[in-house]
């Protein structure tokens, strides 16, 4: 077993109104970076699981994003292996 | 004639649903969030507040918890489930009612009295209301914008499953009249079958006249007329 660090960057989906962004976009503007053209607020979810192999932990982060972690209707996911550790985990 | 009101940690309208099933005459309990079985329950309302702190979605983590299981079996068999606010956004969340709800176009929660007109009576939600009947009716949410790929929302909208709509006082859609940006004013909605049922705005805070309106109590006492012969 390997331990592997991931990253689940969820976005919100292309052409869906983000209020969020919206507003840093406009707060971006008023601090004078008028070449903001567009700002978009997501999140990122830090994961520490132990695997078989990059593969395998990549698969159960997608299966989690599907199930729980992003909602389809309004959000996209990624999922990238960030680290691992040999031999950590039982 | 019996109602569940599933509770959440972290539910807040459920004594106020409770007391409205009760008052058209429902037999009516709380049922944990972790608890099991619906079979013995003709109605079952899903109340608002913020359950698990709206942690990663409002509603996600919710509808993970083992009575929504029951909750989906339920309504597959045709029994009426109503989701008011939280409850609607964890019906949205669970996959029994379609589109989501994000974020205020506003970016402030909105806690005020507003219209909404009845788009449709021939639910057993609203049978005791007329229709383009303009409520006046609570909201209190931060997270109330329905969204929805396109061809949802105009399938939604073809298929007439709009039940509510934010209006002015004169019971026209407006932008001004729309608290948080949601796609065609849209403040409930409800599936194929048409027996799930979710809204924002708050019936069961509307139920009293001394609570500055009683337009919601039709809502509770069309189930009451409905539901015996749903049930039979």
């Amino acid at each position: 077993m390997t331990r592997y660090s991931l990253e689940i960057r969820i976005k919100p989906r292309p052409g869906l109104l983000d209020p969020e962004g919206k507003a840093i976009h406009h707060a971006l503007h008023s601090l004078g970076w008028g070449e903001v053209d567009e700002v978009r607020v997501g999140k990122v979810l830090y994961l520490d699981l132990d695997a078989d192999s990059e593969a395998a932990a990549a698969e159960a982060a997608t299966a989690m994003c599907r199930k729980l972690l992003a909602n389809p209707v309004t959000e996209d996911f990624e999922v990238a292996v960030t680290g691992a550790l040999e031999g950590a985990g039982s | 004639m019996k109602a569940a009101v599933v509770t959440f940690p972290g539910s807040n309208g459920d004594y106020d649903l409770y007391k409205a099933a009760q008052q058209v005459g429902f037999e009516t309990d709380f049922v944990w969030h972790r608890e099991r079985g619906l079979d013995d329950y003709d109605l079952v309302l899903l109340p608002g507040g913020f359950s698990y702190g709206d942690y990663l979605r409002a509603g996600a983590i919710a509808r993970m918890s083992p009575i929504m299981e029951d909750v989906v079996a339920f309504a597959s068999k045709g029994g009426p489930v109503l989701g008011i606010c939280n409850g609607f956004q964890t019906l949205c969340e669970s996959g029994l009612l379609p589109g989501a709800l994000v974020r205020n176009d506003v970016l402030r929660f909105q806690g005020m009295d507003v219209r909404i007109r009845v788009e449709r009576t021939d639910l057993a939600f609203t049978s005791g209301y007329e229709e383009g009947q303009v409520l006046r009716i609570p909201i209190a949410h931060g997270e109330g914008n329905f969204e929805a790929d396109k061809d949802t929302l105009e399938r939604l909208e073809g298929e007439g499953r709009v039940v509510f709509r934010y209006v002015d006082r004169h019971g026209n859609p407006t932008d001004e009249a729309n608290p948080n940006g949601s796609w065609h004013n849209i403040a409930g909605i409800t599936n194929e079958a048409g027996n799930v049922l979710g809204m924002m705005p708050h019936p069961e805070r509307a139920t009293e006249s001394i609570l500055g309106s009683d337009d919601g109590l039709s809502l509770f006492s069309s189930l009451a007329a409905s539901v015996p012969a749903l049930s039979t």
